[in-house]
């Protein structure tokens, strides 16, 4: 069945999902204000806003797939503010590191980057993700040439994967939730170098 | 009829005025006794003991509600909250520790003849985890020591090792395999005499909830969390170092000692620092957890780089 919501529809429906994806913050602010995010708070921020963007990077990525299996063409049109809340919940996961869990001690930071792997990781998914969100207007679009931007977006592939290793890395034991992110992720990534392949042994059959 | 005039009030019979400006909360104390009996499942049976202040911190108990909802118990569940919500069908009555292995009178105790062992003492003690957080527990218990005591460790033992129970029907995380169960720890026999080193049955005046291992744990405060075991079923004297529950999950991570040390990080993250419980910015880890003046003479010698 082809969907095509009108440009009104369109408006209404962007506005409704920046307004779902704005849920799990207000719930965390909400749960932080009313003091009933458990024994350890600080914590729970923490791995809350971790997981947030896990999950935004991985339905951004669910985009294109999607599209393509329903012939929607206009999910297309909701990519990038999904991508950006990916980079917006991982920008704020950085700053609860940063601020409430090591409040600024410059030097725990700076060691913490450089010695402890799933930290190193974490962080290089971060700055990878700073050009990505910082080309993501219509106009750098268009300065970038779509070729190009196309090809400095793939690196979300890569971001993802350092995102779910950052998990992974930091669980004490129980690996149940790394290992279900990871196999999604493959699933996403799995399905793109399937389609690439087919795709290649369309045009060399002609 | 007989009318009192004030002179016939016995002063026994008055109610003191501070008493009397707490009338309010005899009240709720009471329907929330009434209550509590009601639902015998969150009744909280008292435990007195005499606090043992050369032994205790004077530093603020972190509160009740955190200590018994904030828990480590992998029997449960890995989550912190899964202890609280799925330990109460643990069945702690009857329930008996048996003492063996290398002692002159292996014994059965049952958790009554424990608690008559000897007068039970309040301590009030730091606990620091191995993941970074920290509380102040105050812990109702006997000297281990007293047990080992009555039972007399032959010459041959080096070692006590202590199971955990592992009932797949009252404790869901057993069904995982998250640790190899039952779960095992272990501490050398100095270590297990020092007199620090607590048989926990209460805590907060009364019985130990099931979410921080009733009905009774061991408590060896200058160590991080997880060498406390808890709802111990069994106590074996032994010749060999134990294989411990964590050693067999990850011998790289877990050490036997695992005396807590902010100079011997954890491989994944820093033991520098540790967040207490209720507080804003992370505090210094001591040596020992703060008991260095009493357990660091038992490792003289011993290369804690290397036996972490």
């Amino acid at each position: 069945m082809a969907v095509q919501p009108s440009p009104r529809q369109l408006a209404v429906l962007k506005i409704l999902l920046f307004l779902i994806c704005l849920l799990p913050l207000a719930r965390l602010s909400w749960g932080a204000w009313q003091d009933s995010l458990g024994a350890n708070p600080i914590e729970f921020i923490q791995r809350s806003l971790g997981t947030w963007t896990l999950n935004f990077l991985l339905i951004t990525l669910l985009v294109s797939p999607a599209r393509k299996l329903s012939g929607w063409h206009w999910l297309l049109r909701l990519r990038r503010m999904l991508g950006l809340y990916a980079f917006c919940y991982a920008l704020l996961h950085l700053a609860s590191y940063l601020w409430l869990d090591q409040f600024f001690d410059w030097q725990a930071i700076a060691k913490d980057i450089l010695k402890r792997p799933f930290i190193t990781v974490g962080m290089s998914a971060f700055i990878l993700l700073l050009p990505l969100a910082a080309t993501s207007s219509n106009a750098m679009v268009r300065r970038l040439g779509g070729r190009r931007w196309q090809q400095l977006h793939r690196s979300v592939y890569a971001i993802s994967l350092l995102g779910v290793v950052h998990y992974w890395w930091l669980v004490k034991r129980d690996i149940t939730l790394p290992v279900l992110y990871a196999a999604l992720l493959a699933v996403l990534l799995g399905i793109r170098a399937l389609w690439r392949e087919q795709e290649r042994r369309r045009q060399t059959n002609f | 009829m007989l009318i009192r005039r004030p002179s016939d009030i016995l002063p026994s019979e008055i109610t003191p005025r501070e008493l009397f400006l707490r009338r309010r909360d005899f009240l709720k104390t009471a329907a929330g006794a009434a209550l509590l009996t009601a639902f015998p499942a969150i009744a909280a049976e008292k435990l007195a003991g005499a606090r043992n202040s050369l032994f205790s911190t004077t530093e603020t108990p972190t509160p009740y509600k955190d200590v018994t909802t904030y828990n480590n118990f992998y029997e449960f569940g890995t989550d912190k909250s899964d202890p609280v919500e799925k330990a109460q069908r643990l069945n702690t009555r009857p329930w008996s520790i048996a003492v063996e292995g290398l002692v002159k009178h292996p014994r059965t105790f049952a958790i009554e003849d424990l608690i008559k062992l000897a007068p039970l003492e309040e301590r009030i003690y730091r606990m620091r985890c191995v993941e970074g957080w920290s509380m102040v527990i105050p812990w109702l218990g006997l000297p281990l020591a007293t047990l080992l005591k009555q039972v007399e460790p032959q010459g041959a033992a080096k070692y006590v090792e202590f199971i955990s129970a592992a009932d797949p029907q009252s404790m869901p995380g057993v069904k995982s395999r998250v640790l190899d169960w039952p779960y095992v720890e272990g501490l050398r026999v100095d270590e297990a005499m020092q007199p620090l080193t607590l048989l926990a049955l209460g805590l907060y005046g009364e019985v130990l909830p099931k979410q921080n291992g009733a009905p009774v744990r061991l408590v060896v405060p200058w160590k991080y969390g997880f060498k406390s075991a808890k709802s111990i079923v069994k106590i074996r004297l032994v010749e060999k170092e134990p294989n411990t529950a964590w050693m067999k999950a990850n011998a790289h991570e877990y050490g036997f000692y695992s005396n807590v040390n902010p100079a011997v990080d954890h491989p994944r993250w820093s033991q520098a620092t540790e967040r207490r419980i209720g507080e804003f910015q992370k505090r210094k880890t001591l040596p020992f957890n703060g008991y260095a003046a009493q357990v660091a003479q038992l490792y003289a010698g011993l290369d804690l780089q290397k036996f972490f």
